[in-house]
């Protein structure tokens, strides 16, 4: 027992106290700043490996972006990726960050249903289906979990039946062979529920956008909720994001 | 003579001898009878005259690349004597031929799907067609598990035969994570994307396959690199296999219900993945390895941030593997389950850390070094129980070999800030050429080969994820246990869904 003790004490505090307020440090990218500063449009649009970035005014949408950085090493006085993790939103036109934009809050507060604020602001258990997803953003929400970052806390959970479920996140541009799993397990969950796509390839297929062995139209089916943009979302910004739309 | 190549080696496509499959089949077998040699790739590719087969045959002793050819032309019958029967570890190759490209392999014992791809020879093969092996009896039962798991984790399903709670077969089924990867990569055609798709064929192993990828389209460039990029690429290499191993730790204390040592090593794989994050801004090292240069050179703060970093990691990690390690609930939970001999690793043709706990000792850092492990050599180490214990045993020896190794470098080696290169997308890449690559990653071998054509695009790529030889090894440690052991045999393996299905 003593030796339990002295390790636990060793280990020290490991749970983060304040998750909205973290302040992470550079080089991490979270929400690009794009400022109004002329340069070759062309060159900017064209270095995207995923076509996130359009011209006339340059806007850079989120849920393409993989956040590798590109373009803001190749154009440092027109895009900056700062440190901010908030970076989810509710609606997928509002992951479009545009030319000389300042807001930081991406979240349609009024567009959130009351039903959503009234009965998962308490308790949120979450399935997760990863559709063709690297491993990454599984990792990731695993770790939402873990002693760090304690999700568990807020009462918020992943649960292994969707039957218990709340809400289900979808991770991965959804492959063709997963396609009809990922619809079954969708409609097991009870009413009312959520839908979150977590990560670049849920979002918009990311790399594998155009692939022959992706398929997408289940999205079209149902109403998505929630977009968590990253690749994978750090752990704050899956948390954040929840906390923000549900409560 | 047999064309032999050295790791991250290129060849004028000519240079390769196309055998006719008879003398094909025998040199493969006489070279893949002998131990120190295995079956790294083995795939097709179109060619003008029909289908081009290459057969890569890693030789340890002689660190050495065996590359074998031979073609099967259109107007020849789709039919070949399937090698599976003297070389097992062939079986998954030939099913991945079959399924492809429609060879009927004669006499394979079974010729299964292996992924259900996109652009497979049947069209109409849907993933829910898969023939399970079953028995016909009143005693036994079978249990579907999947494709959609409890925890969160990829999908596949396994398909158990059970007398009771003992599992008498296993068998599992994957293609759920097929994304078209390999035809992806002729697809986009900027090597930015290329780099994108490397990193995301498996998120567990971001740098592992991201340093097989550059390694393989630099030796298409025939171009030198600095000495310190390549160290570099090792050091991040180490790393992730240190922050995944202690992770895979942390998740067998999980399922062994010892909360402390999963609460314990879950805290300290989060030193390791932070550290990443500081080094290239994102906890897994996407966009840290890029062709002919790097974004984030690897300054003197961020070697005494690591070093600072790793001292943290040692005192907490030695101090709980003492208690973890010698707990009676975890010995009994661990301890002869699971076993897989030495003689079925060799014969599956198994590669990585799940070889070396059956005493089959490949590593590629030891016997097909690149210039990193060959400047600073590296110690493998093997085990011999083959259970479930021994692979906790051993990821816990490899997290203290890497960080050795890690410690040696950063002793012996100078970072210097200002001879570091930016990343160069576009190098051109030498026509009508063959390459291949391999690099130990934290799960075993991964090899990519590439092939150009006379204008020096890629013509066919091809990846081979450790998971793809090793996948089999998992069915057969379960068979004779209960099914109750399958969580702790299927993490202490944790092999990768995507890297298999790709």
């Amino acid at each position: 027992m003593r030796r339990e003790l002295k390790i636990l004490i060793h280990n020290g505090k490991q749970y983060i106290p304040d998750l909205k307020n973290v302040s992470l440090r550079p080089p991490f990218r979270g929400l690009p700043e794009i400022s109004t500063a002329k340069v070759d449009e062309k060159a900017l649009v064209a270095i995207c490996p995923l076509g996130a970035i359009s011209a006339g005014p340059i806007s850079l949408d989120l849920g393409k972006c993989a956040f590798c950085g590109e373009c803001a090493f190749a154009f440092p006085e027109k895009i900056k990726f700062t440190t901010n993790y908030k970076i989810s939103s509710n609606k997928r036109a509002h992951l479009i960050i545009k030319e000389g934009a300042t807001s930081t809050n991406l979240m349609d507060g009024s567009a959130i249903p009351k039903v959503v604020k009234k009965t998962f602001s308490k308790s949120l258990k979450l399935r997760q289906v990863s559709a063709g997803g690297d491993n990454s953003c599984e990792i990731e929400l695993g770790a939402a979990s873990n002693a760090n970052f304690d999700m568990g806390r807020f009462g918020i959970e992943f649960t292994a039946s969707p039957r218990h479920a709340d809400g289900i996140v979808i991770t991965g541009p959804i492959t063709k062979n997963s396609a009809n799993a990922l619809q079954i397990a969708y409609n097991a969950i009870p009413d009312p529920k959520i839908v979150v796509l977590c990560g670049v390839d849920a979002i918009s297929g990311g790399i594998f956008d155009n692939s022959n062995a992706i398929e997408r139209n289940i999205l079209n089916t149902l109403k998505v909720d929630l977009y968590i943009p990253g690749n994978p979302p750090h752990p704050l910004t899956f948390i954040n994001a929840l906390l923000d739309y549900t409560r | 003579m047999m064309l032999r190549l050295k790791n991250n080696q290129s060849v004028d496509l000519d240079k390769l001898e196309i055998l006719a499959y008879d003398a094909f089949s025998s040199l493969a077998i006489a070279l893949l009878t002998e131990e120190a040699n295995h079956c790294a790739a083995y795939f097709a590719y179109k060619h003008e005259l029909g289908l081009q087969f290459i057969m890569a045959i890693a030789d340890d002793t002689h660190h050495d690349l065996i590359i074998l050819s031979h073609l099967l032309k259109k107007e020849d019958n789709k039919t070949l004597e399937s090698l599976t029967q003297s070389i097992f570890a062939l079986h998954i190759f030939e099913r991945e031929l079959h399924e492809n490209f429609g060879i009927e392999f004669k006499n394979h014992p079974w010729q299964k799907p292996v992924r259900f791809p996109q652009n497979g020879a049947n069209p109409n093969l849907q993933i829910n067609d898969y023939p399970f092996y079953t028995i016909k009896s009143k005693e036994l039962h079978e249990v579907g598990v999947g494709p959609i798991h409890a925890g969160i984790i990829e999908p596949g399903h396994f398909r158990f035969i059970c007398n009771g709670e003992k599992v008498l077969h296993l068998e599992i089924q994957l293609g759920y994570q097929h994304r078209g990867v390999e035809q992806l990569f002729l697809d986009k055609k900027q090597n930015l994307q290329r780099h994108l798709l490397a990193e995301n064929i498996a998120g567990d192993t971001v740098i592992g396959h991201s340093n097989v990828f550059v390694k393989l389209i630099e030796s298409l460039s025939d171009k030198e690199f600095s000495e310190q990029l390549q160290i570099e690429r090792s050091l991040a290499l180490e790393l992730e296999r240190i922050a995944i191993h202690t992770g895979d730790i942390s998740a067998l204390c999980t399922d062994a219900a010892y909360l402390l040592g999963a609460s314990v090593f879950g805290t300290l794989r989060t030193l390791i993945i932070n550290f990443m994050q500081f080094w290239c801004g994102n906890r897994f090292g996407k966009s840290l390895v890029r062709m002919g240069g790097t974004h984030f050179p690897f300054t003197e703060a961020l070697k005494q941030e690591l070093r600072t970093v790793l001292q943290a990691f040692e005192t907490q990690f030695e101090e709980m593997v003492c208690l973890a390690y010698r707990l009676p609930s975890i010995q009994n939970r661990f301890d002869f389950s699971g076993i897989l001999t030495k003689r079925q690793a060799q014969l599956l043709g198994m590669v990585g850390i799940s070889a070396r706990v059956c005493d089959l000792p490949r590593d590629i850092r030891v016997s097909h070094p690149d210039f990193a492990y060959q400047k600073f050599t590296y110690q493998t180490l093997s085990l011999e129980k083959g259970d479930v214990f021994a692979r906790f045993l051993l990821k816990k020896r490899d997290i203290r070999n890497s960080i050795a190794w890690i410690k040696t470098v950063l002793d012996n080696f100078e970072f210097s800030e200002t001879n570091c290169e930016k990343p160069n997308y576009n190098l051109a890449l030498k026509p009508n050429s063959f390459a291949i690559s391999l690099t130990e990653a934290w799960r075993g071998e991964i090899c990519h080969c590439a092939l150009t054509d006379k204008a020096g695009a890629l013509k066919h790529y091809k990846i081979t994820d450790p998971s793809m030889h090793n996948w089999k090894a998992l069915e057969l440690s379960m068979r004779s246990m209960e099914i109750s052991d399958f969580p702790i045999n299927n993490k202490s393996y944790n092999l990768s869904y995507c890297g298999h299905d790709l």
